[in-house]
C-alpha cells in the first residue's frame, strides 16, 4: 500500500473502493449479484462490502439472472442506483431480454422520460482454460444494442474513476471487466493492471480513449486485457525500431473516434487488436470509421485484425492460446506491416 | 369481502365505461388507411398504413381486473403492464390524451411518438408496460424493492397474462417476491387464450394461483370478471402489502371480446363465443349492481355516460389534431 501518493491497488480492489464511495455518498447505491456479499464477488468486485455496509445494501441474490437485472431496472426507474452484477458475461443468455429490451430501450421510448441509473458489471475474457461458456467477451454484441452505455477498463486507475462515472450516470452502463487483469490472487494476472489508485474519489469521463504509447509508425487500437498484451509486442517491437503507438479505447460507447482517427493520420498504419470475435464485431467497426475517413487519411498498407477468428473458445491450453490473440501474433501481424 | 364505497364504485363504472370506449372506437379507427387494399394488390390490410399503425391490442371485456385493482392504487404506487396496457393505463390515472396521442405516433404522446401502445411511460404516475410477454415482473419486483429501501407503503402491481406465467421470469419474480417479502401484487389475467393457444393447452394446472403455494405466498383465484370481486379480493392484498406482509398472486378470469390483435381472423375460437361472454358483460354487472342498490339514478347514470364519451372524443380529437415529431428527434433520448 505505502503512502497515500504512491499507493497501488488491483484492479478489483479499485473497482469495489469506486463502489464503496459512492454507496458513502449517495444511499440510493446498492449493489446485488450472486455470490457478491458474503463472497465479495467471485472476482472480487464487491470485496469488503458486505462488512461495510450490511446486507441491505449489498445482496446476495438467488441464481435467477432475469428477476434481479430486471429487478434493478425497475429499482432505478423508481430512483435507485442498483449496481448489478451478471457473474460471467456468457450468461446474458439467460437474462438478454431484461437487458436488451428493457434496460436499453425504455428510456428512447418514453421520449426521455425515464432515466435508468443502473450499473450491469460483468466478467469477462479467457487466458485460463474455463472453455466456451466461462470465456467470452462479447462487449461487442452489446455496444450493437443502442441505449448502453459500455466500459471496458485495462486498470486499476480508470476501473475506479470509470466505476464511480459509472454509478452517476443516469443512463444504463455496462462496465466488464476482464479476469485476467483483476489482481486475483489464484489467476495470474497482467501487473500492468495493477497501479497507482488515488484514495479520494474521481472519475474518468467515457468516450475519451487513452494513447498509453506514443509511437509514430503504427495505430495499434486495443481495450482490456488486450492493452497490456498490446504494450508488450510494442515493447520488443521498440528494440528493433518500430514505434507504435497504443490507443487503450476505454468505452466502446461513447467511442472516442477523434483519438483513432487522428493516431491513424499520423501513422499511416492500422492495426486492431481484440479479444471478442471477430466477424461483425469491435475490430471491424474500428476499421469502419477509418474506411470513412479515407479522404483525410493514408494508409501506407492494408489495416490488419487479430481477434478470435469465429469459433467458440476451446478449452485444451494450446488451442486456447491458439484461438486467443497473444503479444507474439500481434509482434508477428506488425511485422508483417511494416516490411 | 371489502366493499367499495358508492363513489369508487361509480368512479369504477364511469372509469369501465371510458375503457371501453376508447378501445372499441379504436376499432374503427385503427381501420382508417388500411382498407381498401389499394395499397398493394391482392393484399386485405395493411397494418402499416392510417393513422394508427403498428399491431393493436386492445382490452375489450377485460375492464374489471384494471378497475378493480386500480381503485385501491395511489399515485406513487407503480403500475407494470403488458403488450395489452390500455385498460391499466387508464385506470392508474395515465393521461387519456397523452396515450391517445402515443398511439397515434404523435409528439404529445406519452413517449413523444418513440414508444407506441404496447410502450407506455408515464414517470409522474408511475406507469410502465412492455411488449415481451412475462418482462414486466423482474421490474416490479424492483420497483417494490425500491419502495422497501426508501421506507415507502407504496406498493407495486404487475399484470400479465395466463400465457406469461409458463415464462421463467414469473417463476424467478415470484421466488424473489417472497424471498425478499416485497409489496408487490401478481395479478395474472386469464383470458382463456396466449394469441390462438388456450389455457388447457398451454397451462399443466387448471388455475395459476395454485403456484403461490409453490412461493410461500397467497394465491386468489377471481373466477367471475366482477369488477366487485376484484375490487375486495386485490384490496386484501394491498393491505397486506402495504403493511410490510409481502407478495400476493391473484387470478382473475376475464374475458377478451376482440381478437389477440386487430386484424386476427381469430378462427381458433369456437362459433358464438364472444357473443355469449357479451351477455354476462362486467359493465352492465356493476351497472345493475349501482341501480339495484340506489347509487345511481337515471340522471346519474347519462351524466357519467356523457362525461365518459366526452373524455374518449375528445382525447382522440387530441391525438388527431397533435403534430407528428419532427424527424430531427429520431437520434434523441437514446440516452438522457
Amino acid at each position: 500500500m505505502g503512502n497515500e501518493n504512491n499507493r497501488e491497488l488491483t484492479m478489483a480492489a479499485a473497482i469495489s473502493e469506486g463502489m464503496a464511495q459512492e454507496m458513502e455518498r449517495d444511499e440510493n447505491v446498492f449493489v446485488m449479484g450472486e455470490d457478491v456479499a458474503k463472497y465479495g464477488g467471485i472476482f472480487g468486485a464487491t470485496g469488503g462490502l458486505l462488512d461495510r455496509f450490511g446486507a441491505d445494501r449489498v445482496m446476495d441474490t438467488p441464481i435467477s439472472e432475469t428477476a434481479f437485472i430486471g429487478a434493478a431496472t425497475g429499482a432505478a426507474a423508481e430512483g435507485m442506483r442498483p449496481v448489478v452484477e451478471l457473474m460471467f458475461v456468457d450468461f446474458f443468455g439467460v437474462c438478454m431480454d431484461q437487458i436488451y429490451n428493457h434496460m436499453a430501450k425504455n428510456i428512447y421510448m418514453s421520449g426521455g422520460n425515464v432515466k435508468l441509473p443502473v450499473v450491469l458489471t460483468t466478467a469477462i475474457g479467457g487466458g485460463y482454460n474455463d472453455a466456451a461458456q466461462h470465456s467470452q467477451c462479447l462487449y461487442g454484441l452489446f455496444a450493437h444494442v443502442p441505449g448502453l452505455k459500455i466500459v471496458v477498463p485495462s486498470n486499476a486507475y480508470d476501473a475506479k474513476g470509470m466505476m464511480i462515472e459509472a454509478i452517476r450516470d443516469d443512463n444504463p452502463v455496462m462496465y466488464f471487466f476482464h479476469k485476467g487483469i483483476m489482481g486475483l490472487l489464484w489467476m495470474a494476472y497482467f501487473t500492468g493492471s495493477t497501479t497507482h489508485v488515488p484514495e479520494e474519489p474521481y472519475t474518468v469521463p467515457f468516450g475519451k480513449a487513452k494513447v498509453v504509447r506514443e509511437g509514430n509508425d503504427i495505430t495499434l487500437v486495443t481495450l482490456s486485457q488486450m492493452v497490456h498484451k498490446s504494450m508488450q509486442a510494442a515493447e520488443t517491437l521498440e528494440s528493433d525500431g518500430i514505434s507504435v503507438e497504443v490507443i487503450d479505447l476505454r468505452t466502446l460507447v461513447p467511442l472516442d473516434k477523434d483519438t483513432i482517427l487522428n493516431s491513424v493520420a499520423k501513422t499511416n498504419r492500422l492495426c486492431v487488436a481484440d479479444e471478442d470475435y471477430l466477424s461483425f464485431g469491435l475490430s471491424g467497426e474500428i476499421v469502419a470509421i477509418v474506411a470513412e475517413n479515407l479522404d483525410s487519411i493514408d494508409l501506407t498498407c492494408p489495416v490488419k485484425r487479430l481477434a478470435v477468428k469465429d469459433m467458440p473458445i476451446p478449452y485444451s491450453p494450446p488451442l486456447e492460446n491458439a484461438a486467443i490473440p497473444q503479444s507474439s501474433d500481434i509482434e508477428n501481424t506488425i511485422r508483417g506491416m511494416m516490411a | 369481502m371489502i366493499e367499495p364505497t358508492t363513489d369508487k364504485m361509480l368512479w369504477m363504472y364511469e372509469q369501465m365505461l371510458i375503457i371501453r370506449e376508447f378501445e372499441e372506437t379504436m376499432v374503427n379507427i385503427y381501420l382508417e388507411g388500411k382498407l381498401p387494399p389499394e395499397i398493394q394488390e391482392g393484399l386485405a390490410f395493411d397494418i402499416g398504413s392510417g393513422p394508427v399503425p403498428g399491431e393493436m391490442h386492445l382490452a375489450a371485456g377485460q375492464e374489471p381486473v384494471a378497475v378493480g385493482t386500480c381503485a385501491h392504487l395511489k399515485k406513487d404506487d407503480t403500475i407494470t403492464g403488458t403488450h395489452r396496457p390500455h385498460h391499466f393505463a387508464i385506470a392508474k390515472g395515465v393521461s387519456i390524451n397523452a396515450l391517445a396521442a402515443e398511439i397515434f405516433g404523435k409528439v404529445t404522446g406519452l413517449g413523444r411518438g418513440k414508444g407506441g401502445h404496447m410502450h407506455l411511460f408515464d414517470v409522474e404516475n408511475k406507469f410502465g408496460c412492455s411488449g415481451i410477454i412475462g418482462a414486466g415482473m423482474p421490474q416490479a419486483c424492483g420497483a417494490a424493492l425500491a419502495a422497501k429501501k426508501k421506507g415507502k407503503d407504496w406498493v407495486t402491481v404487475t399484470f400479465f397474462g395466463e400465457g406469461a406465467a409458463n415464462q421463467g421470469s414469473f417463476h424467478e419474480s415470484l421466488n424473489l417476491a417472497a424471498l425478499w417479502n416485497l409489496p408487490v401484487i401478481f395479478i395474472c389475467e386469464d383470458n382463456s387464450y396466449a394469441i390462438s393457444v388456450t389455457k388447457d393447452e398451454s397451462t399443466a394446472i387448471a388455475n395459476n394461483a395454485d403456484r403461490a403455494a409453490g412461493y410461500g405466498m397467497p394465491g386468489v383465484s377471481v373466477d367471475n370478471n366482477d369488477a366487485l370481486e376484484v375490487f375486495s379480493v386485490v384490496g386484501e392484498a394491498v393491505s397486506r402489502a402495504r403493511a410490510g406482509e409481502g407478495p400476493s398472486l391473484i387470478e382473475c378470469k376475464t374475458d377478451r371480446y376482440l381478437g389477440h390483435f386487430q386484424g386476427d381472423a381469430e378462427a381458433y375460437r369456437p362459433e358464438g363465443e364472444v357473443e355469449k361472454l357479451r351477455e354476462n358483460d362486467p359493465i352492465d354487472l356493476l351497472r345493475d349492481h349501482l341501480v339495484a342498490s340506489d347509487a345511481m339514478s337515471d340522471d346519474n347514470e347519462k351524466e357519467i355516460k356523457d362525461r365518459a364519451s366526452a373524455t374518449v372524443k375528445a382525447a382522440y380529437e387530441f391525438a388527431r389534431a397533435s403534430d407528428y415529431p419532427d424527424t430531427s428527434e429520431v437520434a434523441q433520448h437514446v440516452f438522457v
